[in-house]
């Protein structure tokens, strides 16, 4: 019982996940029945709001775009061993970083101006995210609560900011000034009508091509460069890590750095694509889901994305099926992401003692 | 003069009303903690008791009958916790962040498909409320300076959960360092195998710090639907099951200085909101924020070991293996 489990390959890598995840979706579909709706028909509503029309499509791969980022996000701390649960307030913080460049470097023309809002997101996710890896590698504090603090005080820090710095004088709003159009993502609808091809209005915009770029990036690092192999090193045995000579220090800060980095893309994608000035509470709970969707893909980038592409249907198709059914609201998709967090995640194994036992004749061939 | 102590009597009352929850969850998050099982899920226990109390409460009319419902809710979400991290060795910080993400939402989706007002449950009025509870003599005490406001409003007219709640901190230093059951179920906390060794549970002490922890966080939720608001609100913990974490980091996972954390950061609390746009003298006006983010800023200097070391149990967060 206690032996490590060994499964055949296509199990442990296909079979367990599935399996995991349909039950998260099998218990929603409970839920869906106990408040007396058709868990079909929701399905239906779900993929037609989701994939049926041009419109739904550019809002699923919008919504898709923050959990390519978070989801990496967290899938890239994870490989070091790490638990980045900060992602909400290293993509708020990064917020201000897009915000502070594109409102007072907007003199630049947009070709320089967006990859420095870019840059500051960035910089600004990495800084909030390098204090708890610091205070984690060197004074020993455990980086989940200290992330889970970071997070308060981003929302307390982003408050005071709004509401008493960057506000506009005479507005009521706490949030800052529309940023100058240089300042702004070209959104797709706007691209494609400029070729003569008319698309209707979605906030998809330049932004979902950065995140494939930096899923591709994220598995260049982990699987073909000298630091992704260190980091995956120091997640799965510290020990070993430092017998070999590598810096557990220098390795934390920088995943977790980077961690902060792509929570940023989040921020590129919400103030510089969609909303085009700093508002209160933007992230709205996105950096979440980027847990979901890292557990779910299996802490790898082709999962991360397939991962992030479902989470998008079901946040556009959630917005439909609200609509269709109203007694599905929108709550239902936090439900889901909670069911696969906890399936996908901490009852992982709950599959693999009955499969290890269907599987035992397989399991010697598999294992060599 | 007068004036001063009603001013305090009214911010310690406050600070007081703020604590209980605080303190029930940190105290929950202690007895799981100290059993080897680390929770981030206080929040969405709390929440989803909530929800259940506000909701029976409101069907029945009994607040009494709201409590009860708030810890099964809590108890049964702590259950899961607790397959998960105990039975299935899952990680225990994802199952938490589960429970959390559940809670939130399907508190708001049965809320707004059995009730139909957005979420919120019923009204609560009377009896399915927990009432003030007025101390013999409290108006008649009041003539006295000093003493007789402390005891007509601070001490008079509690409820019957915040003297649960006050009465919870004593007990559990009790059990814990006092009985037999509190020395296993801290050294399961710390060294598991010694524990194991001796032909005591592992598994059967582990449940019994989660259910534990599981029916203090209910009562936590039930305080605030039924209690101290008249039903429930979405997502009305706000946070205060982190709070609680933060609490306990920094009361070093004791009772005694849970009861004292948790009372300061209400105390910190009553004061934001006591202290919104009021000129001080020398400082000028504190903004809110900076108030609010002190819990969490202290934690982590906590954290940091730059004032004394927070070392948690031993063994907490890390799964029992019986045997390889």
């Amino acid at each position: 019982m206690s032996a490590p489990i060994v499964l055949p390959k296509w199990v442990d890598l296909a079979l367990v996940p599935a399996l995991n995840v349909a039950t998260a979706f099998a218990i929603s579909g409970l839920v869906v029945l106990a408040i007396g709706e058709n868990p079909l028909h929701a399905v239906r509503s779900l993929v037609a709001g989701s994939l049926g029309s041009a419109e739904g499509l550019g809002f699923t791969l919008y919504y898709a775009t923050n959990f390519i980022f978070t989801g990496l996000a967290v899938a890239l701390a994870y490989r070091a061993g790490l638990f980045n649960i900060g992602g909400e307030g290293q993509a708020y913080v990064a917020g201000l970083g897009a915000a502070l460049v594109c409102l007072h470097l907007d003199f630049l023309p947009a070709i320089l101006l967006l990859p420095a809002g870019v840059l500051g997101a960035a910089a600004f996710g990495a800084a909030w995210a390098i204090v708890p890896a610091w205070l984690q590698a060197r004074r020993g504090s455990h980086i989940v609560i200290t992330t889970i603090m970071f997070n308060w005080l981003a929302t307390t820090l982003m408050a005071y900011l709004l509401v008493n710095v960057m506000r506009e004088p005479q507005s009521m709003q706490p949030e800052t000034r529309v940023f100058a159009p240089n300042g702004r993502l070209p959104q797709l609808h706007d691209i494609a009508g400029a070729l003569g091809l008319p698309l209707p209005a979605t906030p998809l915009n330049l932004a979902f091509l950065l995140a494939l770029v930096a899923a591709f990036l994220v598995w260049l690092l982990l699987w073909r460069t000298r630091l992704g192999y260190e980091i995956r090193t120091v997640g799965l045995s510290p020990t070993a890590a430092d017998y070999a000579g590598i810096s557990t220090t220098r390795v934390i800060v920088v995943t977790m750095a980077l961690s902060g980095a792509l929570c940023g893309g989040l921020a590129v994608n919400e103030i510089m694509g969609v909303q085009h000035r700093l508002l209160l509470e933007f992230t709205s709970g996105y950096g979440f889901v980027g847990i979901a969707v890292a557990l779910m893909g299996r802490a790898h980038p082709v999962g991360v994305v397939l991962a992030s592409l479902l989470f998008g249907m079901l946040y556009q198709g959630g917005a439909e099926l609200a609509f269709d059914q109203p007694k599905i609201t929108r709550d239902m998709i936090v439900v889901i992401q909670g069911l696969v967090v906890l399936f996908a995640g901490a009852l992982e194994g709950v599959f693999r003692a009955p499969l290890a036992r269907l599987f035992a004749p397989a399991g010697p061939e598999a294992t060599t | 003069m007068t004036e001063t102590i009603d001013n305090a009597v009214f911010v310690l009352a406050s600070a007081l009303r703020l604590a209980v929850p605080l303190l029930l969850a940190c105290l929950a998050g202690l007895w799981s903690e100290r059993s080897g099982v680390v929770d981030i899920g206080l929040e969405g226990k709390m929440l989803g008791a909530a929800f259940a109390a506000g909701a029976a409460a409101a069907v029945t009319g009994n607040a009494w009958v709201g409590l009860a419902a708030g810890v099964a809710a809590s108890v049964a979400l702590g259950l899961v916790h607790g397959y998960a991290s105990i039975d299935q060795r899952g990680n225990q910080i994802v199952s938490g962040t589960a429970i959390n993400m559940i809670a939130v939402g399907l508190t708001a989706l049965l809320g707004a498909a059995w009730f139909g007002q957005g979420g919120r449950t019923p009204p609560l009025e009377g009896a399915a409320r927990f009432q003030p509870i007025a101390l013999p003599g409290a108006d008649a005490a009041a003539a006295i300076p000093v003493l007789g406001p402390i005891y007509r409003s601070l001490i008079s007219g509690q409820d019957a959960l915040t003297w649960l709640a006050l009465a919870a901190a004593p007990l559990t230093a009790f059990v814990l360092y006092r009985t037999r059951f509190g020395l296993r179920l801290r050294a399961v906390g710390e060294n598991p195998a010694a524990v194991d060794t001796a032909g005591i549970s592992v598994r059967a002490l582990r449940y019994a710090g989660v259910v534990i922890c599981g029916a203090l966080c209910g009562v936590a939720g039930a305080y605030l639907s039924v209690a101290q608001a008249a039903g429930f609100l979405p997502q009305m913990t706000a946070g205060k099951g982190f709070i609680a974490l933060a609490a306990l980091v920094f009361a070093k996972w004791r009772p005694g200085a849970a009861l004292a954390t948790c009372f300061l950061f209400g105390l910190l609390d009553a004061a934001a909101i006591r202290l919104q746009g009021v000129e001080l003298p020398l400082v000028g006006q504190v903004p809110v924020q900076a108030i609010q983010a002190l819990p969490y800023l202290l934690t982590v200097v906590l954290l940091a070991g730059f004032i004394g070391r927070a070392i948690p149990p031993r063994a907490s967060g890390v799964p029992y293996v019986k045997e390889r």
